[in-house]
């Protein structure tokens, strides 16, 4: 079933706003009864199956590939390799702006990371395609495996992220380091991690002469559309992408990447629809992670416990052939005060696959770090961690100066502390015990994440029976995009939810931006009420001009919607539905259209970002060394909240991610050979619910009047930061033990890690 | 996957018949077996389907006290049929604190027993593993083996044998019954599962052809069911196989310990019994001296396989604890987290 035949049926009965309200998802019967299509749902006649065989080596290059074999296995239709692969208009070993890496799809012999593919076998069956790609055999050339720190290339780069500066500096930091009275200086390492979204990356694809169809999950979709058309050489409108649901997305299905190019690929070559669904294994490589980092910290401190500087210093591991590079250290640019701030990056090569964007890139693994560091340096200045972040509170942003747009993070402090009980916290660690003898440690960590918006576009029309369509190509990756955008809408038309049809999810639409950066309810939010306002202004145009109308002559008073009706702004008691208004004007609907993006100005004079602070307590067994999060309270403040039940969902969810890089995530590579040894759910390890603790997200209320003029920021990653660095604080808390690489594992705590 | 023939035998003799051509192996819940045919660890040429085999899901109580499992009996109705866990509560525990709630509804007794290593180079057809392909080295011997044997490993193979179900069975003398082409016979499960030495391809006493149908727990092992308990450390709460875990059993005479039974999990390729332990609590008074003293000569062979000094510290911290879970005798009602450390918690009891 499409999600374009969702209506909210569970309605509420209240009155006022539709905004605020704590409606539950549209989607969300659809979901738990299993009636709502995925991608791989998608089955078209005549399709057939993909199947990529991906390399075992790190680096070298495929000599042999028993091709011959693989084609004589009943089913198999044709097997992709460098030798037959048709052309793309695209050169793979070129980036594609602006979020594109290289991809590998077969461009030549080369082998740069396990996992990476090497073939495409596509078959009349999923089992024929599988058999055909094991019957490959591939014989390689194998050369020594760049994995870490020892043997990995070390570079300088210009930028990190997606293009933020790799180093910012202010003020004099070797003054800084000079004049402190204690300079806590610590390294801090974390892992590899894995996106792991449930639903693996998928695509059917069906060409009909040089238009395609692409069922695929995807966050990105006109970026997606544009990078496909200039792959095949297509015009960017005759892509057609349908993406009505994501099972998880966290940033790598906003990417392009190598295997859903060459299954689309050949369904142009075999003029059939092709499916292709990646194995759990196949997601360690071609589709993203985050990068493995070595962070290390400076925290100079005065007598008062205030920063003299602050200095973070980040390598991370990119691919041998590209740059992602986490931008760790640029954590450390918004929170604290100090008069001398230094963030720099460098990279080291590594074989492995890209990395790229995944929930809270670069904020999450620095926020780790300097969270931990920052807990350090209230040790050493012997100030409880909350009183030692209030004595350096930044009430700009450190070193530009500028406002914030809005920043309540001290209400965030104060209501999270209150609602955790962190007052009378022991300083010392080891103090605390529970009723069975566990060690007891409570730990916090400030949260933090930028405001990025996206442009977009949307439609909303007006229907002579007084309901709305609104349309925007938006993402629900499970966050609830589609409820808190509909409720923005249905405000806007001053109608309740379950009179607004929403479509979404389909590239032919308004383009409703990115789903990433925590900004798909700002950016696409704000086209929604824009359109919505723009239909209301026409309708107001039609209804004030007829002197038939109880509005007419209004013009210059203005109107005012609500429940289906326009009513003048200074006689409430003169009204006129919308039905009225649109049957006696003869129209059978009205459209409002908007493109909105963020005020330039406003950017230009505002540092803007969510804030959080987050308190955790765990629980140890002091002989054993089996941690357990116990409690965790987040009390965050991220502008105007749409809908309090979805975004409370979201910062549950980023939490609990933030509990599992605490104590539970890592890829495991094989030094040797560069092999991810872990890369299934049985060993690569995600919370499971028994893992998750109690959980309080406080909604810190915060009105900003520039970040966008809903006044609303993100929660989509925030409430992974701070809580990986609340967790670690609180382990030392009740061990006194230091543990300054993530994931925390028991030998940490039992002997110390080698 | 290898193209292979799946039988599905109608009785224990033909099965038995079945499985006596080369390259034959038994499938029960499948829940290990087929996961290792499809990354290709494993390539029988013959499937024989023993799920069906009659009389084979059966608990039943024998005249002595003792009980008998048939093979095929499940791992969650083993652990929740009320007379066995009130019996041998060490093994219910071990049970729930294995896998996830849909494993253990499928998973069967024979199959834990048989269930192969989680060593990582086991699996991974491009590493040398001389468990999987006799001969061909032992990747794992220089590899990421943080959690890999401290104990009864050789430089042929440091894996570990992965169950739970199988520490406190090995503790209480349980028994398996086997049948073969030649005939009937019964193995100690603490003889059941071998030691690498030099041939690690041969995991189990078990000879080619030959079939678990049932396993039997003695009526001397539930003179323990006051003091038993099983624990277990994982790096998540749930669905993680042990970095260490140990079965204590203790029972008690005139305020001394009368016997006691000790074994340890995730520490080698067997279940490890740990006998001089055992023989050193016999006929003193509990006390942590005495535990300390047992958990020294539990581990007193131990050596590092590679990064994991630690298991061997881990290991005798937990011998401690699970004696001292075991004294203060076995819970009323299953823990909320079965063998977890934390499982004090009182007044829940749902299994995570």
């Amino acid at each position: 079933m499409s999600p374009e035949t969702i209506s909210q049926t569970n309605r509420s009965h209240r009155h006022g706003s539709n905004a605020g309200q704590p409606l539950t998802r549209r989607d969300g019967v659809l979901k738990v009864t299993g009636r709502a299509t995925y991608a791989a749902d998608n089955h078209p006649d005549d399709m057939l199956y993909a199947v990529p065989a991906v390399s075992r080596i790190a680096r070298g290059r495929v000599t042999a590939l028993d091709v011959t074999a693989a084609k004589a296995h009943a089913g198999v239709v044709e097997v992709l390799t460098p030798a037959n692969r048709p052309p793309l208009a695209h050169d793979p070993d070129e980036k594609m702006p602006p979020f594109g890496f290289r991809v590998e799809v077969l461009q030549d012999d080369g082998v740069r990371y396990v996992g990476q593919p090497i073939a495409l076998v596509i078959a009349e069956t999923l089992e024929a395609a599988t058999e055909g790609a094991a019957l490959l055999d591939p014989q390689y050339e194998t050369a020594t495996a760049r994995t870490d720190l020892s043997n990995g290339d070390r570079f300088d780069t210009a930028t990190v992220g997606i293009g933020a500066p790799a180093r910012t500096a202010y003020g004099d930091i070797a003054a800084g380091l000079a004049a402190a009275t204690h300079v806590t200086e610590a390294d801090y390492v974390t892992p590899a991690q894995y996106h792991n979204a449930m639903e693996p990356h998928a695509v059917v694809a069906e060409w009909d002469g040089d238009r395609v169809t692409l069922d695929m999950p995807n966050q990105a979709m006109a970026l997606s559309c544009a990078a496909y058309a200039a792959y095949f050489g297509v015009p960017a409108e005759n892509v057609l992408i349908r993406s009505p649901f994501l099972g998880g997305g966290f940033g790598s299905k906003a990417i392009l990447n190598g295997p859903q190019i060459l299954a689309i690929l050949a369904a142009r070559m075999l003029q059939r629809p092709v499916k292709l669904v990646l194995t759990r294994a196949q997601m360690y490589g071609p589709v993203g992670h985050r990068g493995h980092t070595w962070q290390k910290l400076r925290i100079g401190t005065d007598r008062e416990g205030r920063l003299t500087a602050l200095h973070h210093h980040a390598l991370c591991a990119t691919s041998s052939f590209d740059e992602f590079l986490e931008p760790a250290a640029n954590a450390s640019l918004p929170l604290y005060e100090s008069p001398a701030i230094l963030v720099e990056h460098e990279g080291l090569r590594l074989d492995t696959g890209t990395p790229g964007p995944m929930r809270a890139p670069g904020e999450a693994s620095g926020s780790a770090a300097l969270e931990v560091a920052m807990d350090e340096a209230a040790v050493a200045c012997g100030m409880d961690p909350l009183e030692f972040r209030l004595a350096n509170y930044a009430e700009t942003e450190p070193g530009t100066g500028r406002p914030f747009s809005s920043k309540t993070l001290r209400e965030c402090y104060s209501e999270g502390a209150k609602r955790f009980g962190w007052a009378g916290r022991p300083l010392e660690p080891r103090q605390m015990r529970d009723e069975n003898g566990f060690l007891v440690g409570w730990g916090m960590g400030t949260a933090v994440f930028h405001c990025p918006h996206f442009p977009a576009e949307a439609r909303a029309t007006l229907r002579a029976d007084g309901t709305a369509l609104v349309e925007t190509s938006g993402a629900d990756m499970g966050q609830g995009a589609w409820t808190a955008l509909a409720q923005i809408a249905a405000e806007a038309l001053g109608l309740d939810p379950d009179q607004v049809e929403f479509h979404s999810g389909v590239s032919s639409l308004p383009d409703g931006g990115i789903a990433g950066g925590s900004g798909h309810t700002a950016s696409a939010g704000l086209a929604l009420n824009n359109a919505g306002e723009d239909a209301i202004a026409k309708l107001a145009a039609l209804a004030t001009a007829d002197p038939a109308s109880p509005l007419f002559g209004s013009g210059n008073i203005g109107v005012v919607p609500r429940s289906g009706r326009l009513h003048r702004l200074d006689d409430e008691g003169r009204s006129e539905s919308y039905v009225d208004i649109l049957a006696r004007t003869g129209q059978t609907e009205v459209i409002g259209t908007a493109k909105a993006a963020r005020d330039q100005e406003a950017a230009a004079h505002h540092a803007m970002f969510s804030h959080g602070a987050v308190f955790a307590e765990v629980k140890v067994d002091p002989d054993l060394g089996q941690i357990r999060a116990t409690r965790l309270v987040g009390a965050f403040a991220a502008g105007r909240v749409i809908n309090p039940r979805l975004v409370r969902s979201q910062y549950f969810g980023g939490m609990i991610w933030g509990a599992s890089f605490a104590l539970h995530e890592e890829a495991i590579t094989d030094r040797r050979t560069g092999r991810i040894m872990n890369a299934d759910f049985a060993e690569y390890h995600v919370p499971v619910n028994a893992d998750v603790p109690s959980l309080d997200a406080i909604l810190t209320e915060e009105h900003d009047p520039y970040v966008n003029p809903l006044g609303i920021k993100g929660v989509g990653e925030i409430g992974i930061t701070g809580t990986v660095g609340a967790i670690a604080n609180a382990v030392w808390h009740a061990t006194g033990v230091r543990v300054r690489r993530f994931p925390i594992r028991i030998e940490d705590l039992v002997i110390g890690r080698s | 996957m290898n193209r292979f023939d799946y039988i599905r035998p109608a009785s224990v003799p033909e099965a038995i018949a079945a499985a006596a051509v080369p390259g034959s192996a038994y499938l029960a819940a499948g829940t290990n077996l087929l996961d290792l045919m499809k990354v290709g660890t494993l390539r029988p040429e013959r499937v024989i389907d023993i799920t069906r085999l009659p009389d084979l899901d059966r608990i039943e109580w024998l005249p002595d006290g003792g009980v008998r499992i048939g093979a095929m009996v499940r791992n969650s109705d083993l652990a929740y049929d009320e007379r066995f866990a009130r019996m041998f509560p060490a093994v219910a525990e071990a049970l729930l604190s294995g896998a996830s709630a849909q494993l253990r509804n499928a998973a069967t007794v024979g199959g834990n027993l048989m269930q192969r290593t989680r060593c990582a180079y086991f699996h991974d057809l491009a590493s040398a593993c001389n468990r999987r392909l006799a001969g061909s080295g032992c990747d794992a011997r220089d590899g990421e083996n943080r959690l890999h044997a401290v104990l009864g490993w050789s430089e042929h193979c440091i894996a570990t044998h992965p169950s739970d179900f199988c520490v406190p069975l090995v503790a209480l003398d349980a028994v398996v019954e086997v049948e073969g082409p030649h005939g009937g016979r019964e193995i100690p499960v603490d003889l059941l599962h071998v030691l690498p030495g030099a041939t690690p391809e041969r995991a189990t006493a078990l000879a080619p052809g030959e079939l678990i149908i049932a396993l039997r727990l003695p009526a001397e092992a539930t003179g323990f069911s006051g003091n038993a308990r099983y624990l277990k450390l994982r790096e998540r709460t749930s669905y993680a196989f042990a970095v260490v875990s140990a079965a204590a059993a203790l029972e008690f005479e005139g305020g001394q310990i009368r016997k006691a039974r000790i074994a340890l999990g995730g520490v080698a390729a067997k279940p490890w019994r740990a006998r001089e332990a055992e023989a050193a609590l016999t006929g003193v008074p509990a006390s942590r001296e005495a535990f300390a003293k047992a958990a020294e000569l539990a581990l007193a062979d131990a050596l590092p396989s590679g990064d994991n000094a630690f298991k061997i510290e881990l290991a005798r911290r937990i011998v401690v604890r699970a004696l001292s879970l075991a004294v203060e005798g076995t819970p009323k009602i299953m823990p909320a987290l079965p063998a977890s450390p934390f499982s004090t918690t009182a007044g829940v009891t749902h299994v995570a």
